[in-house]
């Protein structure tokens, strides 16, 4: 059978199976607002709820390039990828001790230690970072190195999940990141970082 | 009668194997509650509403079906339809050969679980590798999942060790970081060389025809930033009506399944990559599956056809406890998989006939589900099944005495006098084999038997309770 035959097939055994209904369930009425999480903003700025709660989600949240860069010399993460948009705006904070791309090269997945890449906005409620095509360089970048640094524009923060799905857009591919990539797959313990990155920073500006 | 069927298959395995399942499992649901309880106002509330747009849903299939097959067509994705399972492998099979494809990575996805795609794929010449770490270690072991969420639950890190030394991965280390860090060095080189991805999908919103995909690994994102044509599995009832309800999905969703507030990543995914994008799928598929859902469509359990697929019924569920998945010899295990299997098997329905007794109807599984499917009415809907297409049913006592008993009231009253006899008779000469066992161990109460009718007979008229 072909794909339209199979089509055909489904389509009238549905038909079929519902025909014998004499009523069919009505959709209901209701407002997203029974899905926000209650008393979580407060009086508070989106800003704060983000960062608390994106930190629950072990994700980290820093205001300041240079303590992105401080903390990147640290840990010895010196060999990464940046969005060429970004770069120019924050070249001047990272030393000669840095190599950074602006070019990102398939064959050679495991030199970036990070990827900084732009973010299209924020959900506070989660402490989740929007990432979609039309803002992220490369797919690749903001995935395979072990740190993903997002740059987070401060406007671009929604309060809820509600919120942040009316504002998919038209983005062929939206994924919303909370927190570092992780398992608990072996025995219900948690390991960060399986196939995307370990460490996950929202630099917000 | 000690046992049921599922306690037979049970018994077949593991210790170790029965004790991880039942920590796993328990842990898993005593978190979903107190996420779910302490943040929202009426949670209660909330997954009354997800399983009304469900119900609509499922009972609107004819509407939305065509709808959202055109809402994906003016996306650019390439729709397919099967109504089989042999049908979906032979498409997915299909798109690879036009392609000159030979490497499939694969997300997790429930539905190619049903039609033992990777499987499939492999006996027709193509790699099919699993990417998710659970699935993964299934299939380098040859093992079967036995959780919707959570494939290897039944697994402990020692036998995980030492498949990994077993394939090639690394002398034996038992760490869950380092067997973690292992399967992300050797997958990810993986990623890169293959030709297509495949998932599934949680959600297609029909209004925009946006399939949402939720992992926590990040495997699908990869399968989706490193290739270049996507395919995606859906089961026909995947969808939802508007972009709208995926915000109430998304929030049960992943509290109910892995007691997160939302999982890691949750992609929208509405066509193929953006033209600006350089990494990513320029062609995308969508095969619709039927493989038995018409079926269970058509019958009088639908509602079960609301399941997002969350896991929170196998967790909370006693029996799933201490069975564990495997003894339902099924794709979907626990309560769900007790009334979704059997339905799937169409004309075979005996085989699995068993699964609906497999169940205390306690209606914890009604109590946790997301989309507040009544599992224990559609169980006793095919245990009754059951019994009408006479399916055999070994380990259930002969109920017919009762029941000529039960039907005849001058019989019922005589027996209900000749059981006092009970209260006087040593307990070791009691007629009946399963009453001596049961009494071995316990001490029978005093036999009243008649005193309800006696008191409902001469209690005062007119009063409706005393």
């Amino acid at each position: 059978m072909s794909s339209s035959d199979d089509r055909e097939s489904i389509l009238s055994r549905v038909r079929g199976a519902l025909a014998p209904l004499h009523e069919r369930a009505a959709m209901p009425d209701y407002t997203t607002e029974l899905a926000v999480m209650r008393q979580m903003m407060g009086s508070r700025d989106l800003l704060t709820v983000f960062a608390e709660r994106m930190a629950l989600a072990n994700g980290i949240v820093l205001t300041e390039p240079t303590a992105l860069v401080a903390r990147l010399r640290e840990n010895k993460w010196l060999h990464g990828y940046c969005d060429p948009v970004l770069w120019p705006s924050l070249a001047a904070y990272f030393g000669a001790d840095f190599k950074v791309e602006t070019t990102y090269d398939r064959k050679r997945v495991d030199d970036y230690a990070f990827g900084l890449t732009r973010a299209a906005g924020a959900i506070a409620e989660t402490g989740t970072i929007v990432l979609n095509d039309a803002t992220t360089s490369r797919r690749l970048g903001a995935l395979t190195p072990w740190v993903h640094i997002a740059v987070v524009e401060r406007a671009k923060i929604f309060s809820d999940l509600p919120e942040a799905v009316a504002g998919l857009g038209h983005d062929n591919n939206v994924i919303w990141v909370t927190g570092p990539s992780k398992t608990a797959d072996v025995e219900g313990i948690l390991i960060e970082g399986v196939h995307g990155p370990g460490i996950q920073i929202a630099l917000v500006v | 009668m000690k046992f049921q069927q599922i306690d037979q298959f049970a018994a077949e395995l593991k210790a170790d194997t029965r004790a991880a399942v039942y920590d796993g499992s328990k842990k898993g649901h005593e978190k979903r509650t107190k996420l779910l309880f302490d943040e929202y106002a009426d949670p209660d509330r909330l997954r009354h509403i997800a399983g009304e747009v469900k119900q609509h849903v499922v009972e609107n299939l004819d509407t939305y079906l065509p709808q959202v097959e055109a809402k994906l067509k003016a996306n650019g994705v390439i729709v397919h339809w099967a109504a089989t399972a042999e049908a979906a492998n032979q498409a997915v099979l299909g798109i690879m050969r036009a392609r000159g494809a030979t490497k499939m990575v694969k997300a997790k996805t429930m539905v190619s679980e049903e039609t033992e795609l990777a499987h499939f794929l492999e006996k027709h010449g193509m790699e099919a590798l699993e990417t998710d770490l659970g699935e993964f270690i299934v299939q380098i072991d040859g093992d079967h999942p036995s959780h919707i969420v959570k494939p290897i639950i039944h697994k402990n890190r020692r036998e995980i060790a030492t498949s990994f030394e077993k394939n090639g991965l690394g002398a034996y280390n038992d760490d869950p970081q380092t067997i973690t860090r292992r399967a992300r060095n050797f997958l990810r080189h993986k990623y890169l060389e293959a030709d297509v991805g495949l998932t599934g999908a949680n959600f297609v919103s029909a209004e925009s025809g946006r399939l949402v995909l939720v992992t926590n690994e990040g495997n699908s994102r990869f399968c989706l930033a490193a290739t270049k044509c996507h395919i995606a599995m859906v089961g026909i009832e995947k969808i939802v009506p508007r972009d709208y309800d995926l915000a109430l999905f998304l929030n049960l969703l992943a509290r109910s399944g892995t007691a997160q507030e939302l999982t890691v990543y949750t992609e929208f995914i509405s066509g193929p990559k953006s033209p600006t994008q350089p990494d990513g799928p320029e062609e995308m598929h969508v095969i619709f599956v039927d493989n038995g859902r018409t079926e269970v469509l058509a019958s009088d359990c639908r509602d079960i056809l609301r399941c997002i697929r969350c896991g929170a019924c196998l967790n909370v569920c006693p029996v799933y406890r201490q069975a564990s998945g495997h003894a339902y010899r099924s794709v979907y295990p626990g309560p769900v998989g007790a009334v979704l299997s059997p339905l799937m098997m169409g004309d075979k329905f005996p085989q699995k006939a068993d699964l609906p007794k497999a169940s205390s109807l306690c209606g914890a599984c009604n109590e946790v589900c997301p989309v507040n499917i009544p599992i224990p009415d559609l169980l006793l809907r095919l245990r009754n099944r059951a019994k009408e297409e006479n399916v055999p049913s070994p380990g259930t006592p002969p109920m017919g005495a009762w029941a000529l008993l039960a039907s005849q009231p001058t019989a019922w009253r005589a027996s209900l006098f000749g059981g006092k006899i009970i209260n006087y008779l040593p307990t070791k000469l009691l007629p009946i084999p399963a009453l001596r066992a049961w009494e071995a161990k316990r001490s029978l109460p005093v036999w009243r038997g008649g005193e309800f009718r006696k008191w409902l007979k001469n209690r005062p008229p007119g009063k409706s309770s005393a």
